[in-house]
């Protein structure tokens, strides 16, 4: 079967107006990557990690440096007249449309750039509005919904032209855990009601990535690191063992990764509340006591101290050394 | 071509040219701007004109002039800047996306745009020809009508050429707005007869497809005034129009097209952050 996405070697760089303004960025670096039809598809990456350039060279809005990218079995850069009429796109943080036209009005709209008849398009955004609770809201104007309301009437106008292939950057972002919640069941349900449609989401949500992706990829600095499912990606830490500590403030953390016994290790000061978060993998438990002396050592008191079972974000620090934060 | 292709293009010329014709509708507070603050500038002319005793025709020049001031405006403000705005918005980044012809969604703007602005230029015509009391010759409604139309999609097209150009400025577009407000009332005589500026000058202004338009409507509504006022004869100016509309739509399907391709290249176009 043709594969839904496919890149070969993609890279992506991006160069300065003019020299002086600095430097070239490669926001992708050789990326192999193959979603197959049907896949509910997770790009997990911290901010910067190249998502976002990825799907812009998916949704034709982009051309790679090198390299190539087939959506559909189209080549983005020479088919893209092909890829788009097959694609959708929604991402965080959306401002899309017109605020002084009516919910309805906007997702309308946006329907008649993909061809589609108004009753058609006019019924399927009805059905749509009641499924997200916005039905009550379809004849005020965008203007006037909340950043939630708003983001469920982006996700909407993705969805409402039934694409073959929907890329959802940050889908979520910013938004409260009713409305987080209302799309991300809405995904899984639009997946699984038809086995050729496909999602490839971005996110940087590890428990959503965790909770809605069949296979999940590993992006950083426009590499991938990993790809495989959830339960495999935290098989690759299976072995080491997970520590969480909290402390009062630590100021010096620089001996804790050279402990005997320390993998990998990632920390987040928290100034309001004078703590500091340690995250720990580990590859032999011995360590612990190591540490723990470490920090008393440093001036900080212990507040917290627990194995945790391994998250992705075990698996990414162990794969790039750092956290997402 | 297939059926389906048109279709969906013109249901997106549907779709686009939708926000433009309601929004007027929803904006009440463009009779106050649009409208009657124009109208004071026009009363200014036309005091002026009576003041000096000019034969009764200027005074109806300047209220066409008044009202042709509604669509040069739009086509800077509602036509050349909107792919910058649509950009800053993220509009812009889901209209490339979607399988359509580029063409087809500054049609819409520029329908949009001419549908609402046509209310707002017949409101100031219709309170100006009722305040001064004037009377307008309508002896040639198809010519009128050809003339008109003619200058529309010439002067819409220009508007969709510098849409693309805009893009590339960035936000350089509001000072060149700025800058090809006030120069072009004067350049393109809106109230005055062009002919007034000199044969080079009329011929250099008639870039602007407003200048012929205006100068032959002119001529259309005040056949008495032809001989003395009119630049070209109106079948020249009709001709010249025609021309200019092909030239701006084919100027701006290029501009679009390089506009595109530079986008999809460097990054820095079409993506609201780069």
């Amino acid at each position: 079967m043709q594969p839904a996405v496919e890149t070969k070697a993609l890279t992506r760089v991006f160069h300065p107006k003019k020299k002086k303004e600095g430097k070239s960025v490669t926001a992708l670096a050789g990326v192999d990557l193959r979603i197959e039809q049907g896949e509910l598809f997770g790009l997990l990456g911290p901010n910067g990690a190249g998502k976002t350039t990825l799907l812009k060279i998916l949704s034709t809005l982009l051309l790679p440096t090198t390299g190539k990218a087939y959506v559909a079995g189209y080549d983005v850069a020479t088919q893209f007249h092909a890829v788009r009429k097959r694609i959708n796109m929604v991402s965080g943080g959306e401002i899309s449309g017109y605020g002084l036209l009516t919910v309805k009005e906007n997702l309308w709209m946006f329907t008649q750039f993909y061809g589609m008849k108004s009753q058609v398009a006019l019924k399927r955004i009805d059905e749509m509005l009641e499924q997200f609770g916005l039905a009550d809201k379809k004849n005020e104007k965008v203007r006037a919904l909340s950043t939630g309301q708003r983001q469920k009437m982006n996700v909407i106008r993705g969805f409402v032209t039934d694409p073959e292939i929907i890329f959802l950057d940050e889908p979520t972002l910013g938004l409260d855990v009713n409305a987080s919640r209302t799309i991300r069941e809405f995904i899984v349900d639009w997946v699984k009601k038809r086995n050729d449609r496909t999602v490839l989401l971005t996110t940087h949500y590890m428990a959503e990535a965790d909770q809605l992706c069949g296979r999940i990829a590993i992006i950083d600095d426009g590499r991938i690191l990993a790809c495989d499912t959830p339960e495999n990606l935290k098989k690759m830490v299976k072995t080491s063992t997970m520590l969480k500590l909290d402390t009062t403030h630590l100021g010096n953390k620089q001996g804790l990764s050279s402990i005997k016994g320390v993998e990998k290790f990632t920390f987040t000061d928290n100034p309001e509340s004078n703590m500091t978060s340690l995250r720990f993998v580990l590859e032999d438990e011995v360590a612990v006591s190591d540490i723990v002396s470490a920090v008393i050592a440093g001036g900080a008191k212990i507040l917290g101290l627990r194995k945790t079972e391994p998250t992705l974000e075990d698996v990414f620090i162990k794969l790039v050394g750092k956290g997402f934060e | 071509m297939s059926d389906t292709w048109l279709m969906t293009n013109l249901r997106a010329v549907k779709g686009r040219a939708y926000p433009r014709i309601i929004g007027a509708s929803r904006e009440p507070s463009w009779i106050f701007f649009e409208v009657a603050l124009p109208l004071l500038t026009v009363a200014a002319y036309a005091y002026i004109y009576k003041f000096m005793e000019a034969p009764a025709a200027f005074v109806g020049f300047v209220i066409l002039g008044g009202a042709m001031t509604a669509f040069w405006l739009n086509v800077l403000w509602g036509m050349a800047s909107q792919l910058y705005w649509e950009k800053e918005t993220g509009n812009l980044q889901l209209y490339l996306m979607a399988p359509i012809s580029r063409m087809s969604l500054l049609a819409g703007m520029a329908v949009g745009g001419l549908m609402g602005t046509t209310m707002r230029a017949a409101a100031t015509m219709i309170i100006g020809i009722c305040v001064f009391s004037i009377t307008l010759d309508l002896s040639e409604p198809l010519m009128l009508f050809a003339v008109f139309m003619a200058t529309m999609i010439a002067l819409y097209g220009m508007g969709m050429m510098f849409a693309s150009l805009y893009l590339l400025l960035g936000r350089e577009a509001w000072h060149m707005s700025n800058l090809m407000t006030e120069p072009i009332y004067l350049a393109s005589g809106f109230y005055f007869p062009v002919k007034a500026l000199g044969a080079y000058a009329a011929v250099g202004a008639s870039v602007i497809p407003i200048t012929l338009g205006l100068d032959a409507l002119r001529q259309l509504f005040y056949p008495s005034s032809r001989e003395a006022y009119g630049f070209l004869p109106i079948e020249i100016e009709l001709l010249v129009l025609v021309g200019l509309c092909g030239l701006f739509l084919v100027l701006s399907k290029i501009s679009l097209d390089y506009m595109e391709k530079l986008g999809k290249s460097t990054g820095r176009l079409t993506l609201r952050w780069q």
